[in-house]
């Protein structure tokens, strides 16, 4: 049958009846204002500097200051003379390094380990029981042996991250992959769509935004990784974990805070990044993804 | 166009869903099958559109363009709705141009323009029964299953769309197989209906329905509607467990 021959077969009370067919119009209602939307964390940051000065400079005496050094301490001593500053910035340099490269071949592998237990039941049953184990892991008391087999370098502090970061990227993808509704699969097995197609068409874009969840999880997973491997390798060159044991052992409270926030800093950077990622990708259809409450209309 | 014989059916766990189960349908006739809840009338689709494949008896549908209509819409979130209603198109590897135009005479035969670009989470419940509906009419089937496609629906939305697929089946007359747990729909759209046996399910009425296209709304509350509907109904409350409703 030819299209044009569909189109005029068309009854003329079909045409342009959606509109009057109970179609809300959904208007978009502009959030709350920025003051609304900027001054509760606001206030908790004042809040909380309020109450690090208060354990430093009331609660503790001279001698017991560098327990706790004041924020404008840190800040100084830290971050403004570049000689502290320094050793900081290349330290977080590598141990950012480290996670990235970590969370991307985490993301790659977790995902490829996802997809291929979603094919078939025995990869599954295969495959999964050794995820779990490898995440139930102490992975830190490894860390001799990791040392040991792939020397205390780059490759070791990679390695770690990756077993800690990884995870949370297969269990996604799967939950993602496999939560497919039966009656979208029935409707690609109508049309005969093979595995592939199955796979690319319905399961990926369905799968997006738990894999998304996922990685943000696991992004922010992969800094812990690189730093606290870093803190317990403290050989080869000096990410913020070796920095932190350093002035730990040189009691030198206002660069060990420093590298506190900054490992700290990377992690939120990674965690917003992902989450912004999630909001771009999915945002259009994805309900969690631009829900904040029942009372704003999306 | 549909033959069944003696088509029984048995689950995995074990459950029979269909027994001794014979009908015909030909081209052109749309005929519309009610029965208790759970008596097999969603397996009998899934059947005959090939999803699953009968335990026991034989089955011949003169036709590969089948268009199915499952219960809820089934739209790909994160499709727009042009691209959803393309989507047997593309699974059949139509050219992109020819996707492209069949859509939009899908989309506007459903009354659905000005909407393509919308994701279906920004329509109501009726239109994305409307995409659903082009979607299935994409491929220009010979053979229509639907699978209570307006339960979920307002009664309102409900009549609304009988009275348009009514209207397209009296311009195209395809032949359809029309699942439904309602009387009136099945009386007002089809030309036969069929009683289904509660489980494991059966036939066990088939009557024709003597009215013209096209139907209007109001047929509904005609005389002979309303005796047709009651007979219909009767047979039907025979059949229902006692104990279960």
């Amino acid at each position: 049958m030819q299209n044009a021959q569909l189109s005029e077969a068309a009854p003329p009370a079909l045409l342009g009846s959606a509109a009057a067919h109970g179609h809300r119009s959904l208007p978009r209602r502009s959030g709350p204002g920025r003051l609304a939307r900027w001054a509760p964390p606001a206030l908790m940051f004042i809040i909380f500097i309020g109450l690090w000065y208060l354990v430093s400079e009331v609660v503790l005496d001279e001698r017991q200051r560098f327990l706790l050094p004041p924020p404008d301490a840190v800040v100084a001593v830290a971050f403004l003379d570049p000689v502290n500053r320094a050793p900081l910035l290349s330290g977080l340099l590598l141990s950012a390094s480290i996670a990235m490269l970590g969370l991307l071949i985490a993301a790659v592998l977790g995902m490829a380990v996802g997809i291929a237990m979603s094919q078939a039941r025995w990869v599954e049953r295969t495959l999964y029981p050794y995820a779990v184990v490898l995440q139930c892991i102490p992975t830190l008391a490894l860390v001799p042996v990791i040392g040991f087999w792939f020397d205390f370098g780059f490759a070791s502090r990679l390695i770690v991250t990756v077993a800690i970061a990884v995870f949370p990227v297969i269990s996604s993808t799967l939950f993602g992959l496999q939560s497919v509704e039966r009656s979208q699969h029935d409707l690609l097995t109508l049309h005969r769509a093979g595995r592939l197609t199955r796979l690319l068409k319905l399961q990926l874009p369905h799968a997006m935004p738990a894999i998304l969840t996922g990685l943000q999880v696991a992004a922010t997973l992969a800094v812990v990784g690189a730093v606290v491997g870093d803190f317990f390798f403290r050989q080869g060159d000096a990410g913020i974990g070796v920095l932190i044991d350093l002035y730990r052992a040189r009691l030198q409270s206002e660069q060990l805070f420093g590298a506190a926030i900054l490992a700290c800093l990377l992690g939120v950077v990674v965690f917003s990044a992902f989450g912004l990622l999630n909001r771009v990708v999915t945002g259009g259809w994805h309900g969690s993804a631009g829900y904040h409450g029942p009372t704003r209309a999306r | 166009m549909l033959e069944l014989a003696a088509v029984g059916h048995t689950f995995h766990d074990g459950t029979v869903a269909l027994h001794e189960l014979g009908l015909q349908v030909r081209r052109a006739e749309f005929v519309a099958v009610v029965g208790p809840s759970g008596c097999g009338k969603s397996t009998l689709l899934r059947l005959v559109s090939g999803l699953e494949v009968p335990s026991i008896g034989s089955l011949e549908v003169a036709t590969t363009r089948v268009g199915y209509v499952f219960q809820d819409p089934t739209l790909l979130p994160w499709r727009s709705v042009r691209r959803n209603v393309e989507l047997p198109a593309e699974l059949e590897r139509l050219p992109r141009a020819e996707r492209r135009r069949r859509a939009a005479a899908a989309i506007r035969l459903v009354g659905l323009e000005g909407f393509e670009r919308s994701r279906p989470a920004a329509l109501s419940g009726g239109m994305r029964m409307r995409a659903s509906l082009a979607r299935s009419l994409v491929l220009e089937p010979d053979l229509f299953l639907f699978d209570e496609p307006f339960a979920a629906l307002d009664e309102l939305s409900r009549e609304r769309l009988n009275v348009e697929l009514a209207q397209l089946f009296a311009a195209r007359r395809f032949t359809a197989l029309f699942v439904t747990h309602s009387i009136t729909e099945a009386v007002f759209l089809a030309t036969r209906v069929v009683v289904m046996s509660r489980r494991p399910g059966r036939i066990v009425a088939d009557v024709p329905v003597p009215f013209d296209y096209p139907r209007e709304p109001g047929l509904r509350f005609a005389a002979e509607f309303v005796a047709l509907a009651s007979d219909l109904s009767r047979i039907l409350r025979a059949e229902a467990t006692p104990t279960v409703v």
